[in-house]
């Protein structure tokens, strides 16, 4: 049933303008402030410039919600809502509700709670777990997919490492009852005086009894804390993406690599090479892996786990012989801040059980531009990367170049699929989710 | 008593600096001076804080228009190259998450020459530090 209230002009720009995918059952609707909306079940549009994103031919974008604030990861529920979780609190609060009532693809916040700041946030059979940078809470979820109890969670971790370094407590859960949280390493490469050159690394690194390492905790107990915590996984300097593989019924995860090897370094390093090392990683992980922070880190050009300068590399010296080695390398400081496997079956073949990975953008490439803001694809098979990374969605930064972090003014950062297989991405900016659907036939 | 005579030195060296600000006379010695800090910057600081001073959000703040980078507190300055930041304090209103080096093997003439360099480039202007003000500074700082 159709019915349409807008002039030809109009219409004829629509079919220029809009991308429309997937029509089901259709009603168009002009209102006054002549914006065009499209309410139809199941779909949405996208906006006229795909909400300022450079995609794949076949995708759109459209702005989601805007304006929320410091918006970490996101997760959305089987209804189609969505939590965000902000890493400043508005009005008091630190987590916020999304739900689109008209099904138009724009959100409205219907309710906001938890009065803390974070990063994390998750959904695991009608529970909502949410990240402070010292605890981990956990709520009931109702039928609609909406939490019962905002005021009172259940903490069921506290006391992490907030050192304010590497802060933020990312989280998954597996199908077994469990949760794990990263506890990134409030430090750069364990140097007696953090970042500070002539300073010594500290061996063995006392930080990875309480961080550098991914935990894993149980889901329904309470105050759970480093004494029953299992240390799942160490050498890991700061994991900001993770998720689940469903398929493998195993953990992956995107590390953010070591800065400033030329600033501490300068006699083995210059500042080009100090920007293109060393590779930011994606690594499968195993119960007890350790990854080989902060004694080596991986370089994507010699294709191995080099030895630190602090614990006496010089750029070439291989290291870490017990260490994993990541199963993707990407160029270096771009910071991956989020990372999700694709189950949906909205976008083409290609990209089902593939890894989107949402780069925040890097500072420490400088005087070279900077690189990353930008979401990128790695085909999987298999739980193994099958192919090349590729750029998937560009243009959040809204420049060309990004000289100085600064410039950006959108960064990418956390990552969810909607119960109908559009990719959501958060940007912790101006707190802008943009939707991305796949719209060609 | 080889002590306080010293200090004195300090103390009637450095008044005749910290009374001029930024002069005819002292503008081919800040100019030198800042010429030789742009290249300590380049190498200790432009990787945090930008080439143009601009630093990260949320993670190192910008020293282009800070207001303690272009105030009078020249002991708080020197304390912060000598020794770093690491503690979690408010900054113009907003908070960064990265610890800063420490510094302590710069030379007094190396310090006085980067706080020049990041007083007066891009958009600050302040007055000059001199080697006696951070000899003295030094002295304070434990
Ligand atoms: C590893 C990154 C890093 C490097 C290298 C670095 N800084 Fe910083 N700097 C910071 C951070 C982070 C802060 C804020 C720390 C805090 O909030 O506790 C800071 C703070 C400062 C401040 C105080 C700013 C204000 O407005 O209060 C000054 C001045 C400063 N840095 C100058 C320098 C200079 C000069 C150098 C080089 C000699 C340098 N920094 C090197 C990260 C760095």
């Amino acid at each position: 049933m159709f019915s349409f209230v807008f002039s030809s002009q109009i219409q004829h720009h629509m079919k220029k303008m809009f991308l429309i995918f997937l029509l089901t059952s259709i009603s168009f609707v002009s209102n006054a402030n002549d914006s065009i909306k499209v309410n139809i079940t199941n779909q949405v549009v996208a906006n006229a410039d795909n909400a300022g994103l450079i995609l794949p031919s076949g995708f759109g974008a459209l702005i989601a919600a805007d304006n929320l604030g410091r918006a970490r990861h996101i997760v959305a529920t089987k209804q189609g809502g969505i939590y965000v979780k902000l890493e400043r609190l508005v009005g008091g609060k630190g987590i916020i509700y999304l739900t689109d009532a008209n099904k138009d693809g724009k959100m409205e916040v219907e309710t906001s709670f938890g009065n803390y700041i974070g990063t994390g946030i998750a959904i695991k059979d009608n529970y909502l777990y949410a990240s402070s940078n010292e605890d981990v809470f956990r709520y009931q979820l109702n039928e609609n997919g909406k939490v019962t109890n905002p005021d009172n969670p259940q903490r069921i971790v506290k006391g992490l490492w907030d050192k304010r370094q590497h802060a933020s407590k990312s989280i998954v859960l597996d199908n077994a009852g469990n949760i794990y949280v990263n506890i990134g390493a409030p430090s750069n490469s364990c140097q007696e005086v953090d970042r500070t050159k002539g300073s010594k690394g500290m061996y063995p690194c006392p930080i990875l009894d309480s961080a550098g390492g991914i935990w894993q905790f149980k889901v329904d107990q309470t105050d759970q804390g480093y004494h029953n915590g299992v240390r799942y996984a160490t050498g890991l300097r700061n994991v900001v993406g993770l998720d689940w593989n469903q398929q493998q019924n195993k953990l992956y995860v995107t590390m953010h690599g070591r800065d400033m090897l030329y600033t501490l370094y300068p006699n083995l390093f210059d500042t080009t090479v100090s920007a293109e090392l060393p590779s930011e990683t994606m690594y499968e992980i195993n119960k007890g892996d350790d990854a080989g922070w902060p004694y080596v880190y991986y370089d994507h050009f010699q294709k191995k786990k080099v030895l630190s300068p602090e614990y006496g590399g010089d750029g070439k010296k291989a290291g870490g012989e017990k260490a994993i080695d990541p199963i993707v390398a990407f160029p270096a400081h771009m910071a991956p801040n989020a990372l999700l496997f694709y189950t949906g079956d909205q976008f083409p073949a290609k990209y089902k059980n593939g890894a989107f990975v949402a780069f925040h953008g890097s500072w420490n490439r400088s005087p070279l531009p900077q690189e990353g803001y930008y979401v990128v694809f790695i085909p999987f098979e298999n739980g193994k990367p099958s192919g090349q990374w590729e750029v998937f969605a560009n243009g959040f930064s809204g420049t060309e170049v990004v000289k100085n972090p600064r410039d950006a003014k959108h960064r990418p950062c956390g990552l969810t699929e909607g119960p109908d297989g559009s990719l959501y991405v958060s940007d912790d900016v101006k707190g802008t989710i943009y939707r991305i659907v796949y719209n060609a036939k | 008593m080889k002590y306080f005579y010293f200090l004195g030195l300090i103390v009637v060296l450095s008044s005749a600096f910290v009374s001029s600000p930024v002069t005819n006379q002292s503008q081919p010695i800040i100019k030198a001076s800042m010429d030789r800090g742009k290249i300590i910057y380049l190498q200790r600081c432009m990787a945090c804080h930008q080439v143009d001073g601009s630093g990260g959000p949320r993670l190192n703040p910008p020293l282009d228009g800070a207001s303690t980078v272009k105030g009078n507190d020249k002991l708080k300055l020197v304390r912060i190259i000598i020794k770093g930041m690491t503690e979690r304090v408010e900054i113009d209103g907003e908070y960064y998450d990265n610890n800063m080096s420490a510094n302590p093997d710069l030379t007094d003439t190396q310090i006085a020459d980067v706080l020049n360099y990041i007083r007066n480039s891009w958009g600050n202007k302040a007055s000059i530090v001199t080697i006696a003000e951070v000899k003295a500074a030094r002295t304070k700082i434990k």
